[in-house]
């Protein structure tokens, strides 16, 4: 009795293999699901969240941003250094330093959504690699940006 | 009684194979930083001690000292598997707290983000347990289908994994048609792909016996130790808090409480996988009633919250989470707690791993979905 139960189980586990291999071999005849990176990569969505840039005004190429420094008292990890003063002969406080510690950034969006003027904005960088802790710890966001000082 | 996690026999028993053993901090089996100090009697385990906080990040001081939007990226560290539930969780507080309103479609899509966000982590979990009962091919097929979740979570989210989606008041952004018709093709697709599952697994037989009848957990047990998630209807208790205090809107939808009799590792996995196709149906239902209208309520820019105390349960993938919050009025909370499913979830283990082969007590705790972060939080 004992035997003609362990040959069922044995029958019964075989076919059960049968199944499952069947699904394995299923996939052999599939398309890869991986991207070849970095040969190739995927796609970017439009709301994808790098480190956070500054963005210029169009007319004059200079930062909008206005140094109200909502975006450094709103920030979780307090990573957003900014000041600024008076260009000559302007009415409104413009930004003459923006340090982001991207360290500390844990790229929560919180000083994008605050900003009253729209100067703050997702990069799509991802792949950054340096070989200095430096180069993250002061990222020097007006750099690219012309400069009215 | 501080019981010691040194082992208690004494030298003279050590070889005669009697010993301690670490399983973890860094063990695959654990899924994070988890330390089990076994007391084994050769492949059997005498006694199981977990040994917790690794992982500790003060998660509850630090929503204490933050402004309440400053709390929202940290919330959803906690649990990296089903983060828009801790979100949802946190929103829900402050909105119950500070009583702002929430339009109707934004609570639709919240829905349908959240159940995505279950099945992706239900997925993780199935690839995950299979992988410690030693079948590597179920988890190359779990993680092709939850990363297509994730690029659709990702096209609104913008973030893959610590997703911080929700605000008080409704949504940052809307979502547009094509998103939507983007989740019923996954659906549609996801829908053929689930007999596969069930092919390779559910009817296995060396699944049947490294799962079937192993880890008990009796019904009186399950309440006792304050259990909930799909371990609690696993062990045959219906409880869901989406189902029995709704939240969010899900008293909208028809969807069934997936409840198993049994109480094994067996039953915990044929609870997750009906769960699945419970949160498909979800989805589904959601996006074919989704209301016209804004995302986002007015909410004033610097939240002050009134004086007062507020309690929020939510269903998260791994259970039953209550975030309660005391306010004395001001931007800071005065005292927060986090009651998180894990961590009742992880106290059972000791019990039933006591008599085990220590092969089983790896079924175990993959079959309780331990993610250890929240444990520790």
């Amino acid at each position: 009795m004992m035997e003609c139960c362990y040959i069922k189980e044995v029958v019964k586990g075989f076919f059960s293999l049968c199944t499952g291999m069947r699904v394995t071999m299923g996939n052999v005849f599939t398309r890869p699901a991986t991207v070849q990176w970095p040969r190739e990569s995927a796609p970017l969505p439009d709301r994808f969240r790098g480190h956070i840039m500054m963005l210029a005004d169009d007319a004059t190429g200079y930062p909008k941003c206005i140094a109200c420094t909502s975006c450094a008292r709103n920030c979780p990890s307090q990573c957003i250094i900014v000041t600024g003063k008076k260009p000559e002969g302007a009415k409104k406080k413009m930004a003459d330093r923006f340090e982001l510690d991207f360290t500390k950034c844990s790229l929560c969006g919180l000083c994008v959504e605050i900003c009253p003027v729209g100067a703050l904005d997702f990069s799509r960088d991802y792949a950054l690699a340096s070989y200095t802790r430096n180069d993250f710890t002061t990222m020097d966001l007006l750099q690219e940006l012309g400069s009215p000082f | 009684m501080n019981r010691p996690i040194q082992p208690t026999y004494t030298l003279d028993k050590v070889g005669e194979e009697n010993f301690a053993l670490n399983l973890g901090p860094q063990h695959p089996g654990t899924h994070g930083v988890l330390r089990v100090v076994l007391h084994m009697d050769g492949e059997y385990i005498l006694q199981a001690d977990p040994v917790l906080g690794y992982g500790h990040r003060m998660q509850e001081k630090i929503a204490e000292n933050m402004t309440y939007p400053q709390a929202l990226p940290y919330v959803c560290r906690m649990d990296y598997l089903g983060a828009l539930s801790y979100n949802l969780a946190w929103v829900l507080a402050v909105e119950k707290l500070c009583q702002f309103e929430v339009p109707e479609r934004a609570e639709a899509i919240r829905v349908i983000a959240t159940e995505l966000n279950r099945i992706s982590s239900h997925l993780l979990w199935w690839g995950a347990f299979l992988l410690d009962l030693g079948g590597f091919t179920p988890f190359l097929q779990a993680l092709t289908d939850r990363e297509r979740i994730l690029d659709i979570l990702e096209e609104v989210t913008g973030s893959r994994l610590t997703y911080c989606y929700f605000r008080f008041g409704g949504l940052p952004s809307d979502v547009d048609e094509a998103w939507l018709t983007r989740v019923l093709d996954f659906i549609k697709e996801f829908r053929d792909r689930l007999p596969r599952y069930h092919d390779l697994v559910t009817g296995n037989v060396i699944f049947h016996h490294r799962s079937k009848d192993v880890g008990v957990i009796l019904p009186f047990d399950a309440a006792g130790y304050g259990l909930s998630g799909p371990i609690l209807r696993g062990s045959g208790i219906n409880f869901d808090v989406r189902k029995h205090e709704p939240y969010s809107g899900y008293d909208r939808y028809d969807f069934e409480v997936p409840v198993d009799q049994n109480g094994d590792c067996l039953g915990r996995y044929n609870v997750r996988m009906a769960e699945i196709e419970q949160s498909l149906r979800i989805i589904e239902q959601a996006i074919s009633a989704i209301p016209e209208g804004p995302v986002r309520s007015k909410v004033p820019k610097l939240i002050k919250a009134p004086e007062g105390e507020v309690a929020v349960a939510v269903e998260t993938p791994r259970g039953q989470l209550v975030i309660y919050i005391v306010s004395e009025g001001g931007k800071k909370p005065y005292r927060v707690k986090y009651r998180v499913p894990s961590f009742a979830n992880l106290s059972i283990f000791a019990k039933m791993a006591k008599g085990q082969l220590l092969a089983d007590a790896l079924a175990i705790l993959g079959s309780l979905d331990m993610v250890i972060p929240e444990v520790d939080r």
